[in-house]
């Protein structure tokens, strides 16, 4: 496990749009480390010291030479402050954190669905899949989005990984599938086929995709969000209950920085 | 002599630390967790997470929340029961060598002094800490912690079970913190630690709904830090055993305003979550700030607030 504790350096900071950023830190020590779903407590706090706590981002790329990215969108004080980081400036981090996604060790057809900044944990899973000794049968993206500006940038790298497709579905139909994501599935995926699904975004499609997997018998994991305090399994603040069927099932809740933030879709109480 | 010694602290009950710095109880699991981070043979004590007679589950979420610096948090006392702790938790505390001080809560005094009585025989424990902020379920859920009477009746009955020194860790969310404190001290405590979380509660204007699912919660962090401040002065003013310092402890500077106040040592919280190491950079501080002043002991800066 041995996550630890630095100060990492900022390389870049691209702005995706507006409110999006991409990141991209000097964390030989944790990108060595890191694997797809897996991620990093940041500060994200000024000279004050403020807001206290730090702000959980999934790991979004890893590099062989040192490189770690996170893509958040800016809805608070924590990644207002990240949005505004400039070249040389220095953040801490703790991580890399909390349980991955698994990778098939056999070949097999494999869906990706991403929501909004549920995206970013799923390009490094996808570049993991493809660089893995294991030739799937098939790798299908879904990624869904407010608008099409939200989605260019990560639709072109999606898809520059080659050896994959990748379809769009937006709230307002500026590009792709005028709808939700989900929508997609029906149509585009080989329903006699057996899917391993892997999924994040905004709890309702994860919900919604989930019970598609079940309807289907297809194994599905699910990447989830929790406030957090320390993410480290210290403060016990991140419960999620459980289903009572995976990995404690004598216990009503699960913690999603320890347990999580991966899921087997069944080990979770969609409520 | 050298910088060792300068920095040991007697806590009370014939319990002496190798320096001031603990960790406080739920803010640093059982000491495992925290085993990347810093060298656990460094702190002065490791204040494990509550522990009850039977495992519990804890609150529905969301748990914790963010507030204007510092945080709430309604875990609501998850933790894995006596036995699994003594079974699954101990070995690793018991190879570190620091002193483990196990925190305790229960639902009745009958509970607290069972729980008392279990750890009496589980090798390597150095104290118990006794959380008095639970609700005394037969008496219509008041916190033990708010009734002196209580709070006296809980400290003897843990007292007769132990041979163990007896920390009698305060509520805040009381009128007078100084009738608890005595309540203890002529309970038979050997060392008081205070403050416990304040309770406070967190609003959504927009849905107009509460942000913990338990709807209240108890307040950490830095906000709090004067609180407790005035409570741990007021409190060593009104005892004679040790007093132990929590609330909002992010610096070495906070540390040392404490012990001004009157703490003979203090407890590191929510700045654990903040930074896991925060507890080591304090006891590094502290052992400058003995150097620089000079002085034989930390424990002649212990009480020494002018208000001349
Ligand atoms: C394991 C994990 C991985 C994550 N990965 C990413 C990521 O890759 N990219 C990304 O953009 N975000 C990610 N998040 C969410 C991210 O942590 C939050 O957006 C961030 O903490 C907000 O901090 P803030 O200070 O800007 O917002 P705050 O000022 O704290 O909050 C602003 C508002 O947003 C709400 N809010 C805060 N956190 C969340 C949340 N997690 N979900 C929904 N609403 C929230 C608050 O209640 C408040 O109303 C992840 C969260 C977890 C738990
Ligand atoms: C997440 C969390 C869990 C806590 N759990 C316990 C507990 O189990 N028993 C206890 O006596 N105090 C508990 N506390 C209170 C702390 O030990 C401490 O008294 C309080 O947080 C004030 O110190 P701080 O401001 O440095 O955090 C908890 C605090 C937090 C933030
Ligand atoms: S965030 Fe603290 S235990 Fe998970």
């Amino acid at each position: 496990m041995t996550a630890i504790k630095f100060g990492t350096e900022v390389l870049r900071n691209e702005k995706i749009t507006d409110d999006i950023c991409r990141l991209t830190l000097l964390a030989p020590a944790i990108a060595e480390k890191a694997r797809p779903g897996q991620f990093v407590m940041v500060k994200a706090s000024d000279d004050f010291g403020l807001p206290l706590l730090r702000r959980p981002f999934s790991i979004h790329q890893a590099t062989t030479d040192g490189q770690l990215q996170i893509l958040f969108k800016s809805i608070g004080r924590g990644t207002a402050f990240l949005a505004k980081r400039q070249p040389g400036d220095i953040l801490s981090l703790v991580g890399p954190l909390g349980k991955g996604f698994t990778l098939p060790s056999q070949p097999t057809n494999i869906c990706i669905v991403g929501g909004g900044m549920g995206t970013a944990p799923l390009f490094y899973l996808a570049k993991k899949l493809l660089r893995s000794n294991t030739e799937h049968k098939a790798i299908k993206v879904f990624l869904g989005a407010a608008t099409a500006s939200e989605i260019k940038v990560l639709q072109n790298d999606f898809a520059g990984l080659g050896g994959l497709t990748v379809l769009v579905a937006t709230d307002d139909g500026s590009t792709g599938h005028h709808g939700l994501v989900t929508e997609l599935l029906t149509d585009n995926l080989d329903q006699a086929g057996n899917w391993q699904v892997y999924s994040c975004g905004p709890h309702p499609m994860m919900k919604a995709v989930a019970s598609y997997c079940f309807a289907r018998n297809w194994s599905c994991q699910v990447s989830l969000e929790t406030l957090m305090a320390c993410g480290i399994s210290a403060c016990l603040g991140c419960a999620i209950r459980g289903s009572g069927q995976g990995v404690d099932s004598n216990k009503p809740y699960l913690h999603v920085c320890k347990d999580g933030p991966v899921f087997a879709a069944g080990d979770v109480a969609w409520e | 002599m050298g910088i060792d010694n300068s920095l040991k602290v007697d806590i009370g009950g014939g319990l002496q630390l190798k320096n001031p710095i603990m960790t406080a109880s739920g803010t640093f699991g059982y000491g495992s967790e925290f085993a990347d981070y810093l060298d656990l043979q460094r702190l002065g004590g490791i204040v494990v997470k509550g522990i009850s007679l039977q495992p519990r589950p804890g609150n529905p979420p969301p748990r914790i929340v963010e507030t204007s610096c510092g945080m709430l948090n309604a875990i609501g006392l998850e933790n894995v029961g006596v036995e699994n702790f003594s079974s699954a938790k101990m070995p690793f505390l018991r190879k570190i060598g620091t002193p483990v001080i196990v925190n305790i809560l229960g639902d009745s005094i009958e509970e607290y002094s069972e729980l008392a009585e279990k750890l009496n025989v589980i090798e390597g424990i150095s104290a118990i800490e006794v959380n008095i902020s639970c609700p005394n379920v037969k008496k219509g859920g008041v916190a033990f912690g708010t009734d002196p009477v209580m709070v006296k009746k809980v400290t003897e009955s843990v007292k007769a079970r132990t041979s163990l020194p007896v920390i009698i860790k305060l509520s805040p969310n009381v009128t007078d913190i100084t009738a608890t404190a005595r309540a203890a001290e002529d309970g038979g405590a050997d060392t008081i630690s205070l403050i416990n979380t304040l309770m406070g509660i967190a609003i959504d204007h927009r849905t107009r709904r509460p942000k913990l699912a338990n709807i209240i919660g108890g307040l950490s962090g830095p906000a709090i830090k004067p609180v407790a401040l005035r409570m741990v002065w007021q409190v060593a003013n009104a005892v004679k055993i040790p007093v132990i310092g929590i609330g909002g402890i992010m610096s070495t500077e906070d540390a040392l305003e404490f012990m001004v106040a009157g703490a003979s040592a203090v407890q590191v919280g929510t700045a654990n979550l903040v930074d896991p190491d925060t507890a080591e950079r304090i006891i590094d501080g502290i052992g400058d700030f003995v150097e620089e002043l000079g002085c034989q002991s930390i424990q002649e800066i212990v009480g020494t607030l002018r208000t001349d």
